[in-house]
């Protein structure tokens, strides 16, 4: 280890000390399927970002750009025109827009759930799929804030919703607006996630930085890394910020599907305005983003070969937590019904009805089949240990729980007070080709992160190596 | 006197651990250790004194509130009160939310932007590789020895006893 201007500290007989092989041994843990050696752990995870993609990427690739391109061509187009291109209308005047943002924002809550909650509790199995899961919290929220943006009709004033001195008084927003809050919510949502995300990804770069063989790699990683060097002084320091990152994040995550449920709370519609929804909203956010963590991470495990790291275990941990959520969105279904019925309004209690057999009443059983019935089967352990039946059933819950937005908004809607009002709402193609678009920006940016940054904490993982090892005694 | 520092690095955090007590107990100052994961105990045993970024964080979010606060009341009781639904100019309790938000957010970037500003992480900073494998899978201690009593034998010899398995000398450098 010797260089020029240094000299070795020799002059010492190691004598009777027996000399360390010069590597370690590979360490063990349960949440790593093979023993594994430190330098192992750098090695595995960094090569899908050293080597050449593979041709499974190229092909995700080609499918989530056209579907990007198709969705920038239709809100291209709904810009140019005007919102008079979706299939709205006086009674239905808020439809698959405002599903799309409900649904987008709660796929992100549970990345922050696996990040930060679970950090708290000192669930030392989500090492591997925190930084996955965290990814995927700040593209959901760029999918999510595509909505509100297109809705504006001219997304180029979109800077109006701020609090900034205009020419126009200065005529200020209005604080009492679940919208506005909406504005405040997301986008500290976006920022704290990205922050967070961003400070668990450097020391990772610097161990990037210290492998890359080309100058340009280097350089970039460099950057990133902020000269991070591992010194035990800044890692205590780290560690602290991280955890308070942690316990901001916590009641962030709550509170902002607790204001995007207020956005429908305060108002006076049935089916709307009633005190479950805040909990209600957040446990299907968590619900439903923990399924969508369960796909991402069931595909990432298989296009960039990390078996080794993502285990039958992670598998089984998420299949619970789907299981558990599931629980209380299905109790949570369960009160909304009973309690329209209790309230004893007739505008209530026709809401519900409408709901389970009036002309949505398709999207309303498809809604509780996914979400309540299908999660039972995590019940059994075989189903749990079958990735691709595990794969299909986390499908199945994400089109399940984008149902239940749908249900919501557009049932209670459709017929209100007045019968001469009543109509019904189908969705243009312009808004279908939106939605797709959205799961095309989400996808590209997915695989993208997967190409070229580490999809697992690499400096996580040697701990939970080392916190195993010391376990067993070995160390 | 120029200062002589002694770089050694271990394979397994039992053996840095164990190393940077001995180096400490024997008189030796250990400028510090540099880990690829944050190694549990290792601040205590470098004697580490616990971080006061706890306070920055919550004065940060204090200003959040403070702030958020201050502009939502002035915006619309002082600057240009406006009659939204019969309510209140100064509708604390519509306030919250933002207020909280704001929160949020002042706590979380201050305090990332204070231990990036203490801890001196900065884009194009490089930073000092006394050993390499630092980030990989190399735990490297580096000790200071400042007076002349200090010898470098028996300080290679102690290391080398708890497992360290490359040992070198600096002399005169700069430290960091």
């Amino acid at each position: 280890m010797s260089e020029s201007g240094t000299r070795v500290a020799g002059g010492v007989e190691a004598g009777a000390v027996p000399r360390p092989p010069a590597t370690a041994p590979p360490l063990t843990s349960e949440l790593v399927a093979i023993p594994r050696s430190l330098a192992d752990v750098t090695r595995d995870i960094a090569r899908p970002l050293e080597g050449r993609p593979t041709a499974l990427w190229y092909l995700g690739l080609l499918v989530s750009g056209t579907m990007l391109l198709a969705g920038l061509l239709a809100i291209g187009y709904q810009v140019m025109t005007g919102i008079g291109t979706w299939g709205l209308n006086p009674t239905v005047g808020w439809a698959f827009d405002i599903t799309n943002f409900v649904f987008w924002i709660g796929i992100g809550h549970a990345g922050t759930l696996i990040s930060a909650v679970l950090f708290l509790f000192r669930q030392r199995w989500r090492t591997s799929v925190n930084r996955s899961a965290e990814a995927m919290t700040i593209f959901a929220v760029m999918c999510a804030g595509l909505f509100p943006l297109i809705h504006m009709g001219r997304p180029w004033l979109a800077f109006w919703v701020g609090p900034y001195p205009n020419t126009r008084g200065p005529l200020w927003v209005n604080w009492r607006s679940p919208l506005l809050w909406d504005v405040f919510a997301i986008s500290t949502y976006f920022l704290i996630s990205l922050t967070f995300w961003f400070v668990g990804l450097v020391p990772d770069f610097a161990t990037l930085r210290d492998r890359a063989t080309g100058a340009v790699r280097r350089a970039v990683y460099g950057v990133l890394s902020l000269g991070w060097n591992g010194s035990t002084r800044t890692w205590h320091r780290y560690e602290l910020v991280y955890l308070l990152l942690a316990g901001l994040a916590t009641p962030l995550v709550f509170s902002v599907h607790t204001i995007v449920s207020f956005d429908f709370a305060t108002s006076v519609i049935p089916g709307w305005h009633t005190t479950i929804f805040p909990p209600y909203f957040v446990a299907g956010a968590i619900f439903s983003g923990l399924s969508m963590v369960l796909t991402l991470m069931l595909v990432a495990r298989k296009v960039m070969r990390l078996e080794a790291y993502i285990t039958q275990r992670h598998v089984d941990a998420m299949c619970k937590l789907i299981l558990g959520t599931g629980g209380i969105v299905a109790l949570a279904y369960a009160t909304e019904f009973f309690i329209a019925w209790y309230s004893g309004n007739p505008y209530e209690r026709f809401v519900f009805m409408n709901r389970a057999m009036g002309p949505f009443a398709w999207a309303y059983w498809i809604m509780v089949t996914c979400n309540v019935v299908v999660p039972q089967l995590f019940w059994f352990r075989r189903i749990r240990g079958k990735v691709l039946a595990v794969f299909v059933l986390s499908l199945l819950i994400n089109v399940g729980m984008w149902f239940e937005r749908f249900v919501i908004i557009v049932t209670s809607l459709h017929r209100d007070f007045l019968p001469s009002s009543w109509a019904t709402y189908r969705p243009t193609l312009i808004e279908i080709l939106t939605l797709v678009g959205s799961f095309g920006l989400f996808f590209t940016l997915f695989l993208l992160f997967c190409r070229f940054l580490p999809v697992i904490a690499i400096g996580e993982v040697k701990g939970v190596l080392a916190h195993g090892a010391a376990k067993d005694g070995e160390a | 006197m120029t200062p002589r520092f002694v770089i050694a690095s271990f394979l397994r955090e039992a053996d840095v651990l164990a190393g940077t007590r001995a180096a400490r107990a024997a008189g030796y100052e250990v400028v510090d250790v540099y880990t690829p994961y944050a190694v549990h105990g290792l601040d205590q045993a470098l004697g580490v004194r616990p971080s006061r970024l706890g306070v920055a964080c919550f004065l940060f979010g204090l200003l959040g509130v403070a702030g958020a606060l201050w502009l939502q009341v002035w915006t619309s009781a002082v600057d240009w009160p406006i009659n939204v639904g019969g309510k209140p100019y100064d509708s604390l309790p519509a306030f919250i939310p933002v207020t909280f938000e704001i929160c949020i957010l002042f706590a979380g970037l201050g305090v990332v932007l204070t231990l990036f500003a203490r801890a001196g992480l900065r884009p194009g900073r490089t930073p000092r590789a006394w050993a390499p494998g630092a980030t990989d899978d190399r735990f490297v201690l580096v000790a200071r020895l400042t007076s002349a009593v200090h010898d470098t034998a028996r300080l290679t010899h102690l290391l080398r006893g708890h497992g360290a398995v490359d040992l070198a000398e600096r002399i005169g450098e700069e430290e960091r």
